[in-house]
């Protein structure tokens, strides 16, 4: 599949996503650069981790608003994939391609720190090297991931099933303590109505090999490209 | 979401300046807010009941007549000063 990683004015986490799908995943894989206004035929679009526009005004807001973007919501608006990680999460909610928003942290510390999540929803794309239950670990590093929304949206996310991961601890409970950030109803990814664009805060991308002691990321970039076409939910929807 | 529009101020013609207030949302936790707050009962003082952190922009624009200063103003927040799913605005106009 033809994977295009969207480069902003600060994004730190780009090169690492192309070494996974690149190298590991062996994927075509480019580079597009935010000032550009074609997405060159990728049928994954990316948008990787790091403090695009140094995070002026709020974090996301100003690559909201970069040329690419709108190709990127025709993209996703015409069901292609489309993965904010982190940073990119913070992008999607902005251009208001995901629901929600973000706060700083309760604790007000920029966190760095390996999160235990439960995954939430397997008959997306996006998991299906997973199963529904499945407790992953994988790092955290930001200062604005605290979720948030109304109360209504909340009960509307959950009721359309939206929530993909949650913060949990290592057994796989929601308990406060496991949710560092604050963020409501312990919510670390969501996707959008039609499961082709997805945002979480966690960086799968940094945990997607053995030589880093972890890969429990890989099965989340291996479902990005998993199947080919452009449909989010898997024909043989589980539950 | 507020938008409170006072009187324009008297400026040259067609060049107006807003002041551009933004809040965290009321019912929204603040950190940064109540950080402060903290900070504040620390050093002394006892009697703050409340602190929101906000930021403000001073916008300078030009505009064919109040009307049309404002609804501009009012998009600019709408769709980039402010995100109002988490915070309030408010618009003030100065003199330049």
């Amino acid at each position: 599949m033809k994977c295009g990683i969207v480069v902003f004015p600060g994004s730190n986490c780009d090169h690492d996503v192309y070494h996974v799908l690149s190298h590991v995943l062996e994927q075509e894989t480019t580079f597009l650069w935010h000032q550009e206004t074609s997405l060159e035929g990728c049928e994954l679009v990316v948008l990787p981790g790091g403090f695009s526009y140094g995070d002026y005004l709020r974090a996301g807001s100003m690559a909201a608003h970069s040329p690419i973007m709108a190709a990127v919501r025709r993209h996703a608006e015409a069901g292609g994939r489309v993965l904010g990680i982190c940073n990119g999460f913070q992008m999607l909610l902005e251009t208001g391609l995901l629901p929600g928003a973000m706060r700083r942290n309760r604790d007000l510390r920029f966190l760095s720190v390996d999160v235990h999540l439960r995954v939430e929803r397997d008959d997306l794309t996006w998991c299906s090297s997973y199963r529904r239950g499945d407790v992953l670990r994988m790092p955290i590093a930001h200062a604005e991931g605290n979720y948030v929304d109304t109360g209504e949206a909340l009960d509307e996310l959950e009721r359309r099933g939206q929530v993909v991961f949650r913060y949990v601890d290592a057994a796989g409970r929601r308990e406060p303590a496991a949710n560092l950030n604050g963020s409501e109803r312990a919510i670390a990814g969501v996707c959008n109505a039609g499961g082709n664009v997805l945002g979480l805060m966690p960086h799968p991308e940094r945990c997607a090999e053995e030589m880093l002691g972890n890969r429990d990321g890989l099965g989340l970039l291996a479902g990005a490209v998993a199947g080919g076409g452009r449909v989010g939910a898997l024909a043989a929807a589980g539950g | 979401m507020t938008s409170q529009t006072s009187r324009h101020a008297e400026g040259p013609e067609g060049r107006f300046v807003a002041r551009v207030l933004v809040y965290p949302r009321a019912e929204v936790l603040d950190p940064q807010g109540r950080a402060i707050e903290d900070a504040l009962g620390r050093i002394g003082f006892d009697g703050v009941r409340r602190i929101r952190a906000g930021k403000s922009f001073e916008v300078a624009l030009e505009a064919a007549d109040e009307e049309q200063a404002s609804e501009a103003v009012d998009r600019m927040c709408r769709q980039l000063l402010a995100n109002p799913i988490v915070e309030d605005y408010t618009v003030e106009w100065v003199s330049e």
